[in-house]
């Protein structure tokens, strides 16, 4: 199976309040209020780790799921994500462009 | 020229010096449509703002720009609300749909879309109350704090703001029900309902930026509370 790699997109406004994390896009000013498995998504994409072992340490660990659906799960967020400029993602690790507390540099 | 000085009485005076100085071009019926999509964009240190009834262009190093509309109030009304915006943001303020008012010193802003009763509540304002908006706060971030001014930017009720400010004591989130009440409202939902009802038409990344933080360092400083209250003049008991 094909490994995905996920980076925020350093084009968009991110703050996390009282574990919210909110988004605004920089392109059309929408907001979006992130669920716990999509702030997951966005707090772990360096780029680097692949969305396989996200799933297995991150979301595995906090919800009680099957590892397979997890990450079928996992994979199509990913992409929704992406479709709205919030994450890249891609079949090679990517380089990081966001620091890691939630805010973009 | 007489219509605008009507319009924004209390607001005009012969600076020597303007801050911006717009020509304004009047056509006829060359633009079609006023409730075609505003479209703000910059471009090399120019922004050019765009709806069915006007196009203007403004440069904020020249401190120049144009205004091409038809001869009506609500096409400069708009462009002026835009660029206002504009220079807010980079100032860590904004514009707000929300009524404001000063009492005791202090400014309240009431935010709410259409109908959430920013007109209403702006009527049944007691005497002692000044009215700065009852449709577009002005928000300045300034050291001590932030400041709300008043604006010639009205709503229904179509009285022009007093040209005063004041520190702002609270944000209330307008909504109406069977009783008069002030209910908190945690930060989160609070920094959502201020950013849904900024006044940000610009698509500059940057800016939005800029704008998004600045909502939340909004919150972080002024109270935020949900304020339901029946169309009667003794809401006004709760806000001192």
């Amino acid at each position: 199976m094909t490994k995905l790699y996920l980076t925020r997109n350093p084009r968009v406004a991110a703050r996390n309040l009282d574990g919210e994390m909110m988004i605004m896009s920089g392109r059309d000013s929408t907001l979006f209020t992130l669920n716990k498995t999509a702030t997951i998504l966005w707090q772990s994409a360096d780029g680097n780790t692949p969305l396989s072992e996200i799933v297995e340490q991150r979301i595995c660990s906090e919800f009680a799921v099957e590892p397979a659906r997890a990450l079928q799960d996992a994979e199509t967020l990913a992409r929704e994500l992406a479709s709205h400029e919030i994450l890249k993602i891609s079949d090679q690790p990517i380089g990081q462009e966001s620091s890691v507390d939630g805010e973009p540099r | 020229m007489a219509m605008l000085q009507d319009r924004y009485e209390g607001y005009v005076h012969s600076s020597g010096e303007a801050e911006i100085e717009f020509n304004v071009e009047l056509t006829v019926n060359r633009f079609a449509d006023p409730d075609a999509d505003v479209r703000v964009t910059q471009f090399n240190g120019r922004w050019t703002l765009e709806r069915g009834d006007f196009r203007a262009e403004w440069e904020p190093a020249k401190r120049r720009g144009w205004i091409r509309q038809t001869a009506n109030p609500y096409s400069i009304d708009a462009v002026l609300r835009i660029v206002h915006s504009l220079i807010l943001a980079r100032q860590g303020g904004f514009l707000l749909h929300s009524a404001s008012v000063i009492r005791n010193g202090k400014a309240f802003l009431f935010a709410g879309v259409s109908e959430a009763g920013k007109t209403t509540i702006s009527r049944l304002a007691p005497p002692d109350v000044t009215l700065l908006t009852d449709e577009i706060s002005y928000v300045r971030k300034e050291p001590g704090g932030y400041v709300a001014y008043g604006t010639p930017f009205t709503g229904e009720l179509a009285k022009l703001g007093e040209n005063v400010s004041a520190p702002v004591s609270a944000l209330y989130l307008l909504a109406k029900g069977t009783e008069n009440r002030i209910d908190p409202v945690a930060p989160a939902e609070a920094t959502r309902s201020l950013l849904a009802n900024l006044l940000f038409f610009a698509e500059d990344e940057d800016l939005v930026q800029a704008i998004f933080h600045s909502a939340f360092e909004f919150v972080n400083y002024v109270p935020v509370s949900r304020l339901t209250f029946v169309p009667d003049a003794r809401v006004w008991e709760l806000i001192r």
